[in-house]
């Protein structure tokens, strides 16, 4: 009887403590690390303020990345919350200086994490690189900084974003959107923008993204029931249905259609012609 | 205690195994040397005993109670696949020199239920490379029964009908310990063949074990060309026992281990480097059951398959592929029997649970690519639950026979991956599903004075197959097609009528056999020109499909002559035909096959010339990648002799086949490669009393 009782309390006990913690949601936050899920990809000084930079990716990529980021007050030790937030990557290369695609800064539902992505058309190297800069606002005070950070090609070296001149003249930024891809029917999206100038990267809307997925190692064929993209105006996407039909390498052919149905970029795949000039690369 | 030996050599007259061969055999005749009683070497003729009713074909491997084993057939020791073939029913489709496939009615796999003592098997292979009957070998059967159409459906749901290999068995006789050993070669594909069996029975308990062994190199066809990766390996062991728990009881249990390697498929793209099955199951039997039920037999079982198909001899690949794939499956059955008056009632219950999985690797030729990978088939699991009864009812001078079948079968897509698979093609695809199954069939036998009239009528149906269902890009090499399937098939369902008249006079028996298959939701492979070929170098894709229906015709004249008490002469001629709803030609449906034999058999000599043929092959369809077969005629002939050695007996037979090394190939031989050419064979064979 005495084990039971004492298994009993034991048990109430842990019960009480489980659901105190459940309730004192705010003091964990201090403790605990809201991004700690995610890879600190760099952090840096300016203005006693430290900037971490958080993604789920283990480098800044070329192609899209999802970044969050936060701010700490180094003389409080305490992270900034709600702060008005923006910024600019930018390229520096040898020649001329330009931007890559990019969202606004938004807040996330911890007010001390802010998040944005990014869509780096290409790696830095020896003699170029990005420079990512940070303009916030924190009780009436405007603050810059400014971090060079290393972009990288994809580990696996696949292509996930298309930079391309439009047959209406016009350069287009193509980037797909991060997926794990399965042996099934996928969601597959991207997102096209519209290179306006050096700085302006504007999204396009209502265009069309035709996909025609192709195994080159097995004979290039293709798979049935795959949707091409087309413009999602809630998630600000081009969304459709790629169909994997086994484990492999896969080149995803594009071809982009205005809203007048006209190609401006891409071509069909047929016996003589074995890749679009425009594509994704998926392996897994 | 008896002993019993006998070793069956046999090697090309001119084959360099000859004087190795001689020598060998002086050696036994030197060594076996003791007392003799003049034994009469007869040759048995494939016995074809029609029981009452059902229009069955048996064909025998081995009679038990003669020393010689297999020398039934004209060539002893020749592969199951050869038995079968020289059958009057069964056609085998080959793509190599193993592993034939079984085809009843100008129907295979799919529509046939091929069963060993009644168990349910399912090959592991996606291509049909390995048939049950590849499973097993002569050495252990004793008996082949072949029933035609709904006659079958006691084994299972089919439509063309039903092949059930029945395993020898010492059954309580006792004859004490009787041992055997044999021997063979042959010179066109180097074959040696070593078998032997050791068995005890006495009236409470009998034990069999037997093991043979096969090897062969490449075969050369007419004209001397040698027909590239035909070569195969194989070993087969098999144990059965029983054991008489009383009078009344048996306690009987089976065991099967059969493994081939290194198989040459010269049809297809790709190898096997391993087939491997192992068969077992123990039933009980008990000859009175409740109240007067009788016959009480039932039977658990299971047995499990392996089956690692490869591209790794061959030079020239587009792409380096392994294709392994599993097959396991449980089972039971139980049955009793019960007669009352002028019926006989066999009351039958069983099911089986089947696991089927394939998968696929692609290995691309850039190094720095990763391994492409697919399941071909998505672990389905089937299990089936059916109840068979069918009554016999004797009548003056007829006899009656209704029988029908229930099943209820389920299929289930165990596997998430290879559900995903399936749903790219067909989206709204649930992972299990239910079929009903049934079958119904009544067959007349009636007497005319000396005339014999067998009429019935039946309709069965049965589910798709796993790769008919969900076989998720299976490459035919013989259409050129990559094959997909659709789990929403219909069953397909025939209706079947036969008839068959025959005469067995004093001297001479003519039967005249007609059935006709109306099979509706034929299910067959269709073009779906908007798919992307998977397999580098094939034509289309196919999805199986549900035609409307499909008409097939088989028509038999088996005619028996005796001319004097030693002259036998036998024939046979078929005609076969399969279209579909739109007159278009089936695929591996015969041209006019005919066969034709004389023998001669006197106390201790006996010899046969056998012609066999087919008319060229008018109907064929290229959308199933047909062509046409030309007419052939093939001769072969064999001469057996037994000699008094002191008291034991050696028994020689020498033969050739294919004697004027025709260059042929038959409308079932896949792709069209050629059969073997110019063959000697010779048995030796020492039986000791």
């Amino acid at each position: 009887m005495k084990t039971i009782k004492f298994f009993l309390v034991a048990l109430i006990l842990s019960m009480t403590f489980s659901s105190c913690s459940d309730n004192n949601d705010d003091s964990i936050i201090i403790s605990e690390n809201p991004l700690e899920d995610f890879n600190m990809l760099t952090s840096f000084k300016a203005n006693n303020h430290s900037v971490e930079i958080y993604s789920e990716q283990q480098q800044f990529s070329v192609g899209y990345n999802e970044l969050f980021f936060r701010i700490k007050d180094d003389a409080s030790d305490s992270y900034i919350k709600n702060a008005d937030v923006s910024w600019k990557p930018v390229m520096h290369m040898t020649s001329m200086m330009h931007s890559c695609p990019n969202s606004t800064v938004s807040k996330t539902n911890d007010a001390s994490v802010y998040t944005g992505y990014t869509v780096f058309q290409m790696p830095g190297n020896a003699d170029e690189y990005w420079e990512l800069t940070l303009e916030y606002t924190v009780e009436g005070q405007t603050y810059n900084a400014t971090e060079r950070i290393e972009v990288n090609a994809p580990a696996d070296g696949k292509k996930t974003v298309n930079v391309f001149m439009g047959s209406d003249d016009t350069r287009y930024v193509l980037a797909m959107m991060p997926m794990t891809p399965e042996v099934a029917v996928n969601d597959f999206s991207a997102m096209l923008f519209k290179m306006e100038n050096m700085m302006s990267f504007p999204a396009v809307e209502n265009y069309k993204v035709h996909i025609d997925p192709r195994m080159p190692g097995m004979g290039n064929h293709s798979s049935p029931n795959n949707e091409d993209l087309t413009f999602d105006t809630s998630s600000n996407m081009y969304t459709g249905k790629l169909s994997l039909t086994m484990t492999g390498y896969w080149k995803i052919n594009l071809k982009v259609e205005n809203e007048t149905e006209e190609i401006l970029k891409g071509e069909d795949i047929t016996e003589e012609n074995e890749s679009s000039s425009l594509f994704f690369e998926i392996e897994f | 205690m008896k002993t019993e030996y006998s070793t069956g050599l046999r090697h090309s007259i001119i084959g360099a195994l000859k004087n190795k061969n001689l020598v060998f055999v002086v050696l036994l005749a030197l060594i076996f040397h003791g007392q003799s009683a003049a034994q009469e070497p007869k040759v048995d003729l494939i016995i074809d005993s029609i029981l009452p009713v059902h229009l069955e074909e048996v064909i025998v491997i081995s009679s038990y109670n003669k020393a010689l084993e297999h020398k039934s057939h004209h060539k002893p020791l020749s592969t199951l696949d050869e038995y079968l073939e020289s059958s009057k029913k069964v056609n085998m489709i080959k793509r190599g020199a193993y592993a034939w496939e079984p085809v009843l009615n100008d129907m295979s796999s799919e529509r046939l239920s091929v069963t060993i003592d009644g168990m349910r098997i399912f090959g592991a292979c996606t291509d049909k490379m390995d048939p049950i009957t590849s499973y097993v070998d002569v050495s252990n059967l004793s008996d082949v029964h072949v029933a035609s159409g709904q006659q079958g459906a006691e084994q299972g749901a089919t439509i063309g009908g039903a092949i059930d290999l029945r395993l020898e068995k010492s059954n309580f006789n006792p004859k004490g310990w009787v041992g055997s050993i044999e021997t063979g070669g042959e010179t066109n594909n180097e074959a040696q063949i070593i078998g032997g069996e050791l068995n005890y029975s006495d009236e409470a308990f009998y034990v069999d074990t037997d093991v043979i062994y096969r090897n062969a190199e490449n075969y050369t066809a007419g004209g001397g060309e040698e027909v590239a990766f035909s070569q195969f390996e194989k070993y087969n062991i098999s144990a059965n026992a029983g054991y008489k728990v009383s009078d009344d009881q048996q306690l009987l249990a089976s065991f099967i281990y059969d493994e081939a390697r290194d198989v040459g498929y010269p049809a297809l793209p790709m190898d096997v480097s391993l087939a491997q099955a192992f068969i077992g199951s123990i039933s009980w039997k008990q000859s009175n059951f409740i109240g007067d039920l009788k016959n009480w037999e039932t039977k658990l079982y299971a047995n499990s398959i392996t089956h690692i198909m490869d591209d790794s001899q061959r030079p020239d690949v587009p792409i380096r592929m392994d294709m392994p794939g599993w097959s396991d499956t449980y089972g039971y059955y139980s049955q009793a029997e019960l007669t009352l008056n002028r019926h006989k009632f066999l009351m039958k219950l069983d099911g089986f649970y089947n696991r089927s999985l394939a998968e696929m690797t692609m290995y691309p030729n850039n190094p720095n690519e990763r391994e492409m990978f697919m399941l071909t088939w998505p672990d389905v699991r089937t299990i089936n639950s059916g109840f068979y009864a069918e009554d016999e009812i004797s009548l003056k001078e007829s006899s009656l026979k209704l029988s029908t079948r229930l099943a209820v079968q389920g299929f289930n897509v165990a596997d998430e991956f290879g559900l995903n698979s399936l749903r790219i093609f067909y989206p709204e695809m649930s992972q299990r599903q239910t079929r009903f199954l049934k079958s119904v069939s009544a067959a007349y036998h009636k007497k005319f004075k000396t005339l014999h009239i067998n009429g019935g009528l039946s309709y069965g149906d049965r589910a798709p197959s796993v790769s008919e269902g969900f076989g998720f890009y299976l490459f035919n090499s013989f259409d050129n097609h990559d094959y997909i399937g659709d789990p929403d098939l219909k069953n397909e369902k025939a209706i079947e009528t036969n008839v068959k008249v025959s005469l067995p006079l004093k001297k001479v028996n003519i039967g005249l056999e007609a059935n006709y298959f109306h099979t509706m939701d034929f299910i067959i492979g269709e073009v779906n020109p908007d798919l992307s070929v998977m397999t580098i170098g094939a034509q289309g894709v196919k999805v199986y499909r549900n035609l409307e229906y499909a008409d097939l015709y088989n028509i038999s004249l088996d005619t028996k002559y005796e001319i004097t008490p030693e002259f036998l002469w036998t024939g046979l001629i078929s005609y076969h035909r399969g279209t579909d709803q739109d007159g278009r030609n089936l695929p591996f449906i015969s041209p006019i096959a005919y066969n034709s034999m004389v023998q001669y058999t006197t106390g201790s000599f006996s010899g046969s010339l056998t012609m066999r043929g087919a008319a060229d092959q008018v109907n064929f369809n290229p959308v199933f990648g047909e062509d046409r077969s030309n007419a052939y005629t093939v001769f072969s002939m064999a001469l057996g002799k037994s000699f008094p050695v002191n008291n034991d007996t050696v028994y020689v037979k020498a033969g050739v086949e294919n004697i004027f090394d025709e260059f042929y190939s038959t409308y079932s031989d896949w792709n069209n490669i050629p059969r073997m050419g110019r063959n000697f064979f010779m048995t030796v064979s020492y039986a000791i009393n």
